[in-house]
């Protein structure tokens, strides 16, 4: 390994362990009722992976990454689109008590 | 990279927390969401200004194809579908996840580092798993196969084998990286590991494995930021994986059980005995709707601890017309809901979100637990081994130590129910045979109707 890919492993390795501290608080203080909006939009979230798969494409080696990256672009772009609006959906349906006292 | 575009990829990861941190509270979810979208947008269009391809055709071809599959899912999905929903979409995006591990290492390969093909190994192994376990889910949860786990002989060592076998090819092929053969057959372990792994597992947990698996996909992706050097991919896909560890940590723990005995307990399997034994020699008191009815003109507080059977027999919206009429004679109404109750986290709150109830009428398991003694009925709307007292105090159930909502401490429990079939855990449910029990039997939705039909008679 280089010492410049060195470097980069420890910088990313750090951003890791915090987004990790960093994720279990956020979610921790999610209150339950939201549970499943939360779930939905993580895996919207997690459908970042269009990313790598977007990098991929820039450059294949061939026709076989190309068709795997492809691939992948459309399987994480169905995850983005109906996981963002599914959330919406859902959180559009929670609403308080009317004329509370 | 030049320094606008990095500047971009913050931005995307500061909206990624905010999106998460706006989540928190039902008045700022919405804004929750927008936040998550923004950030996605932003970080694929940083991503497109850097990395620009030359096949701009297949890229669109590719996000058309995603939005026109997307947009019919997220619009004309039904409510009570959701955990079906939750696990396909693990599926794809796991299978996204790993097929773009793969793509990297024909890419790079024979001229790959050891530390580059391990940590790809390792998300490719997870994706794959990942994407078999979470089609698993999914027909479990759309009952395309049965929700009972599959239990055979030494059904833990042929798992955890399909396992091990998968790991030892990868270290095969992280020491001989030119070795591309090695990949499919890798691969073919990790899908069969995914398979066989929640195969075993039954409907009542699906709470839990949704939520390992949603943590997975998260973590894959984590992985390969690993890989690209993304900063991005790791904030995202942690943040996503530490969601689906805590969630899974809550659910177990609403059972009182750890993860491993989750994945490989295999609940229902071996107490089935001890249910019948003790159901046998006793009766339960049948009630009619009548009968329900005439109860009700004495209560002032009525508390509904709704379960799977309610979303199965679609009742959420009957359930809501029920607490109207007798909201409006001046009876407190409120729903308790058990963590585990449904086949996702926050499953019941969804449905009866659905129907309009207000959000503030939900209560959870640890606040409504010590108004029971002052209720005076509880509505056990298709729940079962939550509301079990035998988890208090019969060390020998499967259901020992696990929280339960106290109903039977409300002056009297009314039971709605089809049959006196056990619940998942097939337990007996002691709830059935305490003198403050009144068994209506029928389809939930049935009877509350017709409960309705006859309260606005009177």
């Amino acid at each position: 390994m280089t010492e410049i890919a060195r470097e980069s492993l420890i910088v990313n390795l750090l951003i890791f362990v915090m987004a990790a501290f960093l994720g279990i608080e956020l979610i921790r203080h999610v209150s339950r009722l939201l549970h499943t909006p939360l779930m939905s939009l993580t895996n919207a979230i997690s459908s970042v992976s269009i990313v790598a798969a977007l990098i991929i494409l820039a450059k294949p080696k061939d026709n076989f990454v190309l068709l795997l990256a492809t691939i992948a672009v459309a399987l994480a772009a169905t995850n983005i689109v109906s996981g963002f609006m599914i959330t919406e959906r859902i959180l559009k349906m929670f609403r308080r008590q009317k004329g509370k006292k | 990279m030049s320094l606008p575009i990095q500047y971009l990829y913050v931005i995307a990861i500061i909206l990624f927390v905010l999106s998460l941190r706006w989540m928190s509270e039902v008045r700022t979810s919405r804004r929750g969401n927008w936040a998550g979208a923004a950030a996605m947008l932003t970080a694929i269009i940083a991503t497109l200004l850097a990395f620009p391809t030359q096949r701009n055709d297949l890229l669109i071809v590719a996000i058309v194809v995603g939005t026109v599959i997307g947009i019919p899912i997220a619009l004309k999905l039904p409510m009570t579908a959701v955990p079906q929903r939750t696990a396909m979409s693990h599926a794809f995006g796991s299978l996204a996840v790993a097929l773009v591990g793969t793509a990297k290492y024909y890419q790079l390969a024979p001229n790959i580092d050891t530390f580059t093909l391990s940590v790809l190994s390792f998300e490719i192994i997870l994706g794959f798993l990942t994407f078999t376990g979470s089609c698993v889910a999914f027909a479990k949860l759309q009952e395309l196969i049965s929700g009972t786990p599959f239990i055979y002989p030494g059904r833990t060592v042929v798992t955890l084998s399909s396992l091990g076998i998968a790991i030892v090819l990868a270290i095969y092929l992280i020491l001989n990286p030119a070795q591309g053969i090695i990949l499919p057959i890798m691969v073919t372990f990790a899908l069969l590991f995914g398979f066989l792994l929640v195969m075993s597992i039954g409907g009542a947990d699906m709470p839990t494995v949704i939520a390992i698996l949603n943590s997975y996909a998260g973590l894959s992706a984590a992985a390969l930021g690993f890989v690209l050097d993304s900063k991005i991919l790791i904030v995202a896909g942690t943040l996503d994986g530490a969601s689906g560890f805590i969630l899974a940590l809550i659910m177990s723990k609403a059972m009182n059980r750890s993860f491993i005995n989750v994945l490989f307990g295999g609940v229902g399997t071996k107490m089935t005995k001890d249910g019948d034994a003790t159901t046998v020699e006793r009766t339960v008191q049948s009630y009619t709707v009548e009968d329900i009815a005439t109860i009700l003109d004495n209560a002032r507080s009525v508390v509904i601890a709704p379960g799977y059977g309610m979303a199965v027999s679609q009742a959420q919206h009957v359930v809501k017309e029920f607490a109207d009429i007798i909201q409006a004679r001046g009876i407190d109404v409120k729903y308790a809901i058990h963590p585990v109750a449904g086949r996702m986290p926050g499953h019941m709150n969804v449905l009866l979100a659905e129907s309009q109830v207000p959000y503030d009428q939900l209560w959870e398991m640890e606040q409504i637990n010590s108004l029971f003694p002052e209720t005076d009925i509880a509505i056990v709307v298709g729940a079962n081994d939550v509301t079990n007292p035998a988890s208090r105090t019969n060390p020998d159930s499967p259901l020992y130590g696990m929280p339960i909502l106290d109903v039977d401490k409300a002056r009297t429990v009314v039971f709605i129910k089809r049959t006196l079939n056990t619940g998942f855990a097939a337990v007996g449910n002691e709830l059935f045979y305490l003198p403050n029990t009144m068994m209506v039997f029928g389809d939930a939705k049935k009877v509350l109707s017709e409960l309705v039909a006859s309260l606005k008679q009177r």
